[in-house]
């Protein structure tokens, strides 16, 4: 029975970094940055549902996808837009301005504060057979598998993904086709933080506590695994959460590992990076003089 | 004797200012050690030395590190627990220099040790790659020293190092080392440029191909660049164990090699005096402001820090700012006031003059079309040699 438990805690955990992994992976193939402020977009969703899940868990979700769209497009437009064409080091020391100025400035207002917050909510048990899975646990895989599929289709079939992928393949060639790649990475973050707003909820009713920085830890993860995916790949992103999600599973599941399942997983991206540098479907970029 | 004068300013400047502070605050620390002086004095000459190894790392080997801290608390934890082992062995005092000195050089050999590792990385990995590597090296660190047993490292209460711990009646011993120790720094990195090595690390770093293509070992400087840059953080590692107590691991976490990195890039990549500069005067910002904002006031600090950080790097770096820039900073403004004529035909080519770094990534994109080369030899400019058009 452990291993099924373990399966399924390792999908949950997997479809959580999944999805957060996946708004990086895309802002890295397409805007050409690693937006380090997007683990704490996660944090801005984790504490809307906070204030507004006693008004109707509902509306707690939809708050908090609005919202967090909001600060992604606001952060983008004021930050990382002034920057374009700057070097890769400029932007991502914004990034790390942003992801400073989002935990302070939410710290400082007056109905967050430095005390963590959080929200209890049973959602029960379901019994298959002799295993009992919490039903957060599902909703939680079936609603990550359903992103993926989501945006898959909408990368592959309609007309602005597409966009996405000519704007991630080569910039230059894609503008003069046409396509407005302000409004591409616009709707990059757009998607990516949406997705940021959704894992913030799962991980609050996960972990039932919301801190300043509580964004900060799954967000590096989940850049470790859209970086043993393959950056840029969103498939890439999917798996590295998976197998990310499965190390701290199994992890969990061992007492004499559990203290060192950051270490392990970061050790793990290393090796991988070291032995396939372009992370599992990375596409090798060839380097010309 | 202008000429004279003109090289002094430019080579020993540097270490003539940090001579006479080492004097000024060595006697004032010996004569009354104050708070004040106590809290910040070691934090600016632990900041000054981090930011002095890591500028070698992303200002001139023009490779990002995010776990520079990692390195430190090697140093603090290693140095330390050989330091109080010392004192216990031979019932030192914690201000014996000979147990110092022994502390800094098994902090500095250790994280040189995990420099070395972490370079290898680096051999086959580069801009965004390898600042992940390193982001993991730190946070890999700081779970293996939380998780570590009571008896060696004292796991998440951190390491008890009362015995080492200096508090204010003996600082002068660490401003003292740790002036000392930054003029040592300096001068390592300093001549380390300006010799054939550090001409070959500019070179990997503006094109690793050519470099290789003209006979430059990449391999050997690169690890030689971690190297060295690791120990020094181990030894500032080691003044930070001397200066707190307990040394805890949650202090050196991806938030603290950012702070330093912070620095490095404020004070102007590929320019030392700028990090060094900017070291201090970002510490002693913060010291004042912890001290000013109590409570829940503090976190006003961080907001103003943070925007102070975007807007500082957007304004240095937008491509829309650019001609306001050329006409508008600080270099025009000092020569306005001096009143000095722009010699065009001064050719500096000074490696830690080089201010614009084009990282690795950036080169991947940008190496085949984008170089356009103006402005060759303008003499105040020279960083401008290699002038990247636009964006691709």
């Amino acid at each position: 029975m452990e291993i099924i438990m373990t399966i399924i805690n390792g999908l949950s955990i997997g479809g959580t970094y999944a999805m957060i992994a996946l708004g990086y992976t895309m802002v890295y193939g397409i805007a050409k940055m690693l937006n380090f402020a997007h683990g704490d977009i996660i944090m801005v969703g984790g504490y809307t549902i906070v204030l507004f899940f006693p008004i109707s868990p509902i509306v707690g979700i939809i708050a908090s996808v609005i919202f967090c769209v909001t600060v992604g497009i606001v952060v983008e437009r004021c930050a990382y837009k002034p920057l374009r064409g700057a070097s890769p080091l400029a932007v991502l020391i914004t990034a790390i301005g942003v992801s400073k100025l989002l935990q302070s400035t939410a710290q400082s207002l007056p109905f967050i504060g430095s005390k963590p917050k959080g929200i209890t909510y049973n959602f029960g048990n379901l019994q298959i057979g002799s295993v009992s899975i919490s039903v957060l646990t599902l909703i939680t895989i079936l609603c990550s598998i359903a992103v993926m599929v989501g945006l898959t289709l909408f990368v592959k079939y309609t007309k602005t993904g597409r966009a996405m992928i000519a704007v991630s393949e080569d910039r230059g060639a894609a503008q003069l086709m046409g396509i407005n790649v302000n409004f591409i990475i616009m709707i990059t973050f757009i998607i990516g933080s949406a997705l940021a707003a959704v894992a913030g909820v799962f991980l609050v009713f996960k972990i039932q506590d919301v801190g300043t920085t509580f964004g900060a830890m799954p967000g590096i993860k989940a850049f470790a695994a859209a970086v043993i995916g393959g950056i840029g790949s969103i498939p890439g992103a999917m798996a590295g959460g998976l197998v990310l999600g499965f190390i701290e599973a199994i992890c969990g599941m061992v007492p004499a590992l559990s203290p060192y399942t950051d270490a392990i997983e970061f050790a793990i991206l290393i090796l991988v990076l070291l032995v396939k540098p372009t992370g599992f479907l990375g596409k090798k970029r060839r380097e010309k003089v | 004797m202008k000429k004279s004068l003109k090289g002094f300013t430019k080579h020993y400047l540097n270490y003539t200012v940090i001579g006479i502070l080492l004097v000024v605050f060595s006697i004032l620390s010996i004569v009354s050690p104050t708070r004040t002086m106590a809290d910040l004095l070691p934090s600016i000459i632990i900041a000054v030395i981090a930011a002095l190894s890591l500028s070698l790392v992303v200002g001139f080997l023009g490779e990002l590190s995010l776990g520079h801290a990692g390195f430190m608390s090697i140093g603090a934890y290693l140095g330390g627990k050989v330091a109080i082992a010392l004192m216990e062995a031979g019932d030192f005092e914690a201000t014996n220099v000979l147990v110092f000195v022994i502390a800094i050089a098994v902090g500095a050999l250790c994280a040189a040790i995990c420099g070395f590792v972490v370079g290898f990385a680096a051999l086959r990995l580069r801009g965004d790659y390898l600042a992940i590597v390193t982001l993991a090296f730190g946070e890999i660190v700081r779970v293996i020293f939380t998780n570590s047993g009571k008896e060696t490292f004292g796991g998440a209460l951190g390491l008890d190092n009362e015995a080492q711990f200096l508090g204010q009646k003996r600082i002068y011993i660490l401003i003292i080392i740790g002036m000392v120790l930054v003029l040592f720094t300096l001068f390592v990195i300093q001549n380390l440029l300006r010799s054939k090595a550090g001409r070959a690390i500019t070179a990997i770093r503006d094109n690793e191909i050519a470099a290789k293509a003209t006979g430059i070992n990449v391999t050997k400087f690169k690890l030689m660049v971690f190297v060295i840059s690791a120990a020094f953080a181990g030894i500032a590692g080691v003044l930070f164990s001397y200066s707190k107590n307990p040394i805890k691991a949650d202090i050196f976490d991806y938030n603290y090699s950012i702070e330093i990195l912070v620095i490095v890039v404020l004070g102007g990549m590929g320019n030392i005096n700028g990090s060094m500069i900017s070291a201090v005067l970002i510490t002693v910002l913060n010291n004042r402001l912890t001290d000013l904002l109590k409570g829940d006031a503090a976190v006003y600090k961080d907001i103003f820090y943070a925007l102070i950080l975007i807007l500082i790097v957007i304004y240095n770096n937008a491509p829309a700012l650019k001609s306001f820039r050329e006409k508008y900073n600080l270099k025009n403004l000092i020569n306005k006031i001096l009143r000095k004529k722009h010699d065009p035909s001064e050719i500096t080519n000074d490696a830690a003059r080089w201010d614009v770094v084009p990282t690795k990534i950036e080169m991947n994109e940008v190496l085949s079309t984008d170089i356009v080369i103006d402005k060759v030899g303008r003499g105040d400019d020279s960083a401008d040699i290699l002038e990247r058009g636009g964006n691709k």
